[in-house]
């Protein structure tokens, strides 16, 4: 008699969302634990975007601005410049916008988002300044902007999530829903978003990032708890993609930062920054989540290959 | 927990009303305020149904059926209104529930029943010598039950055992013993025996102000002991249910748990 593994039977699965205009990206969509081949559908692979910002950048350490500092005064020129690198998706963060940066207007960072829309085709992620009350302000005007593009619009947290969702779904897009590392409270704000007619099956759930070394594990216990809820006990309200906002978090940690000089024992600043970055992305790839932001394109290069070797044996299987 | 709902009864007048001049309109109005109100199933309770009972069972079954979109549970004591149920019924949202059989020899003609139509059945821990006295003899019946089910083929998968919740106001102690049967009928088998009851009967002849609060707290108590069904009013009962969930771990705790 033949060994049989035993299966976890699961009972609900994972929405997918596909996103974008004239170019569209799909993420999402499995019916198992992360890379669980064995147990359920996995019909796409987790995505990575990249994040832009709509101004000049005030905190890119030196190994982001080697990269992008010829293009990072424009946000389509930026845009395109990701293109070039193969980015499947962009993440435009709003960062002007904050009250402590330039305190730009809603009006501003429509213009931007509109110039985007009409040079760039790839499906967008457009990204308040986490402010929460500057976003309620700013994202409505964005999303009434980007209405019939299909964006992402985030992030959505209980203390503005119904002006947030309210746009969204008036220019029909996906949303990101944020709450602060709390399976509890991530469930409450989906419930919340779902009570004023948004759709959950267009919810993206952002459970909080953080980057390895710096409340890490945290952010991946939660994530695990979440899918587990959803998958296992049937939490309907917790089937949703996660995001997992790297880059973000990543490059504000020391290690992407301390010159060979103040850290020699630390090693080459190139390595050891991107590589923070790609441990960080794969490690929650590994947690569950489906839509990663990333910064560094050789670190997107390398969570990129660690997506493709694990699908390599399903892609061969099929 | 399986949420039966139990205002389909031959008992109530506008229900009985309606099955006398065949309208179906308070019948369905019925089905879909249990549906909404979290039924994941309907008890149909026709009675002895000696006259027509076929008839009225395929009438019941179809004008429920035509409106939500939930499986039945037959309540009948007649084989042969029990069989028409059966046939009628669409299984596209779940089997239907025999409700039942019973210790009593007339009533074994439902497993045979279960049998042939692969249908989950409600065994009552009812012996030939009357009520059940205490949760000791309800699981001597119970064992009886499993063995008799064994007979007739049926897995114990299938098997609801009811200890039969009895009036509070006449035999107060037995509401103990029931609690105390839920307990042990799990014992039964592993992985652990199905349990069901019929709550309302508790308050069963209470003034009608407390009845609710009756049914209310003795769930709460029943689902803690692991019963897995219950044939109640849903909407008398629903934040219990979800409370309890929530309480014992089943459902994630949320701020708005209960309107979802």
């Amino acid at each position: 008699m033949n060994f049989q593994i035993p299966k976890e039977t699961y009972t609900g699965g994972v929405p997918e969302i596909t996103f974008g205009k004239e170019k569209k990206v799909s993420f999402g969509g499995e019916s198992a634990l992360p890379f669980y081949f064995f147990e359920g559908d996995f019909p796409n692979k987790p995505l990575i975007a990249f994040e832009i910002q709509d101004d000049i950048p005030e905190d890119y350490p030196q190994e982001l601005s080697k990269v992008y500092s010829s293009v990072w005064n424009d946000p389509v020129r930026w845009a395109k410049f990701c293109e070039s690198l193969g980015a499947e998706a962009i993440a435009v963060r709003l960062t002007s916008t904050h009250p402590d940066s330039k305190d730009s207007t809603a009006q501003e960072a429509s213009q931007k988002i509109k110039r985007i829309l009409s040079e760039i085709d790839l499906p967008l992620i457009i990204l308040g300044s986490n402010h929460s009350e500057k976003d309620a302000d700013v994202l409505p005007v964005v999303s009434d902007v980007a209405r019939g593009y299909n964006c992402i619009i985030g992030k959505a947290q209980e203390s503005n999530y119904k002006t947030i969702s309210a746009s969204a779904l008036a220019g029909g897009h996906n949303l990101i829903a944020m709450s602060e590392l709390d399976v509890n409270l991530a469930k409450q704000l989906n419930i919340l978003i779902t009570q004023i007619g948004f759709p959950k099956e267009k919810i993206i759930i952002d459970p909080m990032c953080s980057a390895l070394g710096y409340g890490f594990e945290y952010t991946y216990s939660v994530m695990e708890r979440i899918r587990i809820a959803g998958l296992i006990q049937g939490d309907t309200m917790l089937n949703c993609p996660m995001i997992a906002d790297v880059g973000f978090y990543v490059w504000k940690t020391k290690e992407t930062q301390a010159t060979e000089e103040e850290a020699p024992q630390w090693g080459s600043l190139y390595e050891r920054a991107v590589m923070w970055e790609a441990v960080t992305a794969c490690s929650f790839l590994l947690s569950g989540a489906e839509l990663i932001i990333m910064r560094h394109p050789k670190a997107v290069e390398v969570v990129k290959r660690f997506i493709n070797d694990i699908f390599y044996k399903l892609e061969r299987s099929e | 927990m399986l949420i039966i709902g139990e205002r389909l009864s031959i008992i109530s007048k506008k229900v009985r009303d309606a099955i006398l001049k065949r309208d179906k309109k308070p019948i369905q109005q019925i089905a879909i305020e249990q549906w909404k109100a979290g039924a994941h199933m309907i008890e149909a309770n026709i009675g002895p149904a000696e006259d027509n009972g076929e008839e009225l069972m395929e009438w019941i079954v179809t004008t429920i059926q035509e409106t939500v979109p939930l499986p039945i549970s037959l309540d009948t004591t007649n084989p042969k209104a029990m069989e028409a149920g059966l046939k009628i019924h669409n299984n596209e949202w779940g089997k239907p529930l025999i409700n039942s059989t019973s210790l009593d020899p007339e009533r074994f003609i439902m497993f045979e029943l279960a049998s042939k139509y692969n249908a989950p059945i409600i065994a009552l821990t009812v012996g030939k010598g009357g009520l059940p006295r205490d949760a000791e003899e309800r699981v001597e019946i119970a064992v009886q039950l499993m063995e008799k089910a064994s007979e007739y083929g049926i897995s114990f998968e299938d098997i609801y055992l009811d200890p039969l919740v009895l009036q509070i106001s006449t035999s107060q102690n037995q509401a103990r013993e029931v609690l105390r049967s839920i307990k042990l009928f799990q014992q039964l088998n592993d992985p652990p025996m199905k349990t069901i009851v019929g709550l309302s009967n508790l308050s069963n002849g209470c003034p009608k102000e407390i009845r609710p609060i009756l049914n209310r707290y003795f769930l709460a108590l029943l689902m803690y002991e692991g019963l897995s069904a219950a044939i109640v009013n849903p909407s008398e009962v629903i934040e219990v249910i979800k409370t309890i969930n929530v309480i014992t771990g089943k459902i994630l705790y949320a701020h708005s748990y209960l309107e979802i």
